[in-house]
């Protein structure tokens, strides 16, 4: 294996999985990912009209924890996503799902685990090459987030719905949106952009019994009169909200503040100025193109340079069961979503809207560590009669050390050699 | 044995979730203790703290204000003019026994309504950004270590250590992991293999420190039943602290508050986990309670209206508790700016009067007796910023 593939394998990918054929050409590989479709074949597929049956016999029933249908859905469909994690042949397109779902945030406490992975097959995955607008849209417009970031229930004051008094204005989406999911504070917009926006999405909400459930603009909560938005007047209506979608979603801010976070993910922690201008200069050509910002990405020299960013828990746990490539009924008896959450990394789980860092230093704390090499030690006893140290070479190719390749060797057991594999820092990074 | 103690403890924190709770510990050359406790999400600090003596109360936020005090589930009265949430129970005995002061109408370093900006600059103590906490130079400006741990200056609880706390000053961590662990020898091999890389080399050498030397300090009976993580979390804090080679600094932290939604049972479920945190650290540190002094934090307050979905958006003004057996409590302290009309800023939230930092500058000179020079280099550019006095007993 040369040292562009095992780049191409790692920091693109999740890992080589087993021995499976490695790609004659890695950029190609990489390029045709995102040009065939999705592979994957989640069984079942989630999807809304499932998690509102779940979140509406919850609510009907109010079972003890156990017996709640939320739950074990939502364990069933996290299941169902991490282990497509583990055997997919495109783990780039993965790679990119990943890193879109943690861009729009939503985190999976009460009725929201419902529909947390129907969130990630119905608004993220289906434009992981598509359109930002087209993306950001389908967020905007999922049951999901509109429960996540409380919108649904937002009220505009001088709304039918509102004359009463009893229910008003929640900005919480309208303030997430601007900050985190587009044009970042960078922007400059102030607190009556926010207010304002907010009142672009009185009327955002939800039909649970709708079919399919889903979106549903209610007119009746929707604040009369149209708004200004950084500047820009927006018309009342659902349409005002399309068109302020549409804006922020194509504003060059945007372009700069996601070609930011994309560098920061495939290339470094601190993000090389040239490489952000250069995707940034990508989604402005392109209309926001995200396949062809990802396609940019594995153009650019630095991102081949190995090593420099820090596996997450997630990217650890799912590039070591990749690499022990387990049979498929052992590989059914792992908890990968205890796993993660014990490491720190619970599966659509963040603590707050922003999601989870992208930077080494929030992963490298001491205990953080100390519980990968634990985990480490424990997975290890999974090695069974394979010879570790092709295992190591098979894996890391050119990037496997000296040091670690004679530790393996030399260690008294094929799961001590397991271990000292795992926990060897060029298996820490990707 | 120091096994069976280690044990002991992960039983204990073997319950804590590590996604909204955690706790850092730094040592320090002195035998006072100081905890800062972060309330992640914004509390509102007028439902923590209420000003039922302010007329406009109630025509901005009625539905969701407690009954007066003296009426059933009502305020717990702090004087006649605020009042304590009801929740508060413990935090109430504790004002009752002089030993807690609410500090009302505080805000951070900024004037921004974004979670993570304001918590940034919260931790850092600063009106930007800094990559590390002002809790962290506050122990790094401290005389040098003299007791026998020639690099013992800090350990952290939960997965990760929070921006207050980082820096210069060294601070691991320690959680339970409630997996078998690799043999001694293995271990060393692994710190061995991973002494060349910056990151990982430095963290695994600290954790392995860490996880003996929480081991001693740690105390047997610490396995009791806890209803909520941040009790739990908070005895055990309560523990290490008590210790006589034990840290002294900590930082706890508790989300939760971001109550944009049917505030008042949510509040309330969060409060009652706060109230029995503070509780809990009380009693778990014992017989060194007179040598404390707690503060609570939180990025800024709540909109002073409620809005429309019975909750409240993020806004400026809020509440700082300062606790402890050393603190002169008893008391409500602020400069109330009242919510009458044109008294709100941008006439949405309650107005800031006091600045945070000098209520943490108050605690590091009065409680720490830290001298002006160190306490500049741990706020910069705060000259505004004066140090409360007061807050500690003579």
């Amino acid at each position: 294996m040369d040292l562009r593939t095992a780049q191409a394998l790692i920091r693109f990918g999740l890992g080589r999985r087993g021995n499976e054929p490695l790609p004659t050409d890695p950029a190609v590989w990489l390029r045709d990912q995102l040009r065939a479709p999705d592979p994957s074949h989640l069984d079942p597929r989630p999807n809304s009209a499932t998690a509102a049956a779940a979140f509406l016999a919850d609510r009907a029933s109010k079972p003890k924890p156990e017996d709640s249908r939320v739950r074990a859905l939502f364990r069933s469909e996290v299941k169902a996503e991490l282990d497509n994690a583990l055997t997919t042949p495109a783990p780039f397109r993965e790679r990119l799902m990943w890193f879109w779902t943690n861009h729009f945030t939503v985190s999976a406490r009460g009725g929201i685990a419902a529909g947390a992975c129907a969130y990630i097959e119905e608004a993220i995955r289906p434009h992981v090459t598509g359109r930002f607008e087209d993306m950001l849209f389908a967020v905007m417009r999922h049951p999901v987030m509109l429960r996540y970031l409380n919108n649904a229930g937002s009220v505009g004051p001088d709304s039918r719905a509102g004359q009463n008094g009893k229910r008003g204005l929640n900005e919480n989406l309208a303030r997430e949106c601007l900050e985190l999911h587009t044009v970042s504070p960078a922007a400059g917009y102030t607190q009556a952009d926010v207010t304002s926006f907010a009142k672009i999405l009185t009327g955002w909400s939800i039909d649970l019994r709708g079919n399919p459930p889903g979106f549903l603009f209610r007119p009746f909560a929707h604040e009369p009169g149209s708004h200004v938005l950084m500047g820009r007047t927006f018309p009342p209506g659902e349409e005002g909200g399309v068109a302020a979608l549409h804006f922020l979603a194509n504003h060059p801010v945007t372009h700069q503040f996601l070609a930011r976070k994309l560098v920061l993910h495939f290339i470094a922690d601190e993000p090389p100025v040239d490489a952000v201008r250069r995707i940034e200069g990508v989604l402005r050509d392109t209309g926001g193109n995200l396949g062809a910002a990802a396609e940019a990405l594995t153009t650019l020299d630095a991102a081949w340079q190995p090593g420099a960013k820090l596996r997450t828990p997630q990217d650890f746990v799912v590039a070591t069961l990749r690499a022990l490539d387990l049979p498929d009924e052992q590989r059914g008896q792992v908890n990968v979503q205890g796993i993660l959450a014990n490491l720190g990394q619970p599966f659509q789980n963040a603590p707050q809207p922003n999601g989870w860092s992208d930077h080494a230093n929030d992963w490298a704390a001491p205990e953080a560590m100390m519980r990968r090499v634990d985990w480490a030690y424990g997975v290890s006893g999974r090695v069974g009669t394979r010879d570790v140290a092709s295992l190591a070479e098979a894996n890391l190719g050119p990037l496997l050390r000296d040091d670690t390749l004679l530790a393996v060797r030399r260690a008294g057991s094929r799961r001590d050699a397991m271990t000292l594999l795992l926990t060897a820092p060029e298996f820490q990074r990707r | 044995m120091a096994l069976t103690r280690r044990t002991a403890l992960l039983g204990l924190t073997a319950a804590v979730s590590l996604g909204r709770v955690s706790l850092a510990l730094a040592a320090a050359p002195t035998e006072k203790r100081l905890i800062v406790v972060i309330q992640r999400g914004a509390l509102d600090g007028m439902a923590a703290v209420v000003p039922y003596g302010d007329p406009a109360l109630m025509g901005l936020r009625g539905e969701i204000v407690p009954p007066a005090p003296g009426q059933p589930d009502g305020l717990l009265d702090l004087g006649g003019y605020f009042g304590l949430h009801p929740s508060l129970a413990s935090l109430h005995a504790m004002y009752t026994a002089g030993e807690a002061m609410p500090v009302h109408a505080v805000a951070g370093p900024t004037r921004v309504r974004s979670h993570f900006e304001a918590q940034d600059c919260l931790e850092s103590g600063a009106e930007h950004r800094m990559t590390s906490g002002w809790l962290n130079r506050a122990v790094a400006a401290m005389p040098a270590m003299t007791t026998s741990r020639p690099e013992g200056e800090a350990i952290a609880i939960g997965v990760s250590v929070p921006l207050l706390l980082r820096g210069s000053a060294v601070v691991g961590n320690w959680a339970p992991h409630g997996i078998a662990a690799p043999p001694p020898d293995l271990y060393t091999q692994i710190a061995t293999l991973n002494q060349a890389d910056h990151l990982t080399g430095p963290a695994i050498a600290e954790g392995l420190r860490e996880r003996g030397y929480s081991a001693s300090v740690m105390s047997d009976d610490t396995s009791r039943p806890d209803r909520y993580a941040f009790p739990a979390l908070a005895r055990a804090a309560g523990e290490l602290l008590r210790a006589p080679d034990g840290p002294r600094i900590a930082a706890l932290e508790i989300g939760g508050w971001d109550t944009h939604v049917a505030q008042v049972p949510r509040l309330k479920r969060v409060l009652e986990q706060l109230d029995a945190g503070l509780d809990a650290l009380k009693q778990g540190l014992g017989d060194a309670w007179p040598q404390t002094a707690i503060l609570t934090m939180t990025e800024f307050g709540r909109t002073a209206r409620v809005n429309g979905t019975k909750g409240t958006d993020h806004g400026t003004g809020t509440v700082a508790f300062v606790l402890g057996g050393a603190v002169a409590g008893g008391r409500v302290m602020a400069d109330w700016p009242g919510l009458g009309s044109g008294r709100l800023l941008d006439d949405r939230d309650l107005m800031p009067t006091t600045d945070l930092r000098s209520v943490a500058k108050g605690l590091l000179v009065h409680h720490l007796g830290m001298p002006a020079a160190a306490i500049a280099e741990v706020f910069p550019n705060s000259a505004t910023a004066q140090a409360t006095s007061g807050l500690i007993r003579a």
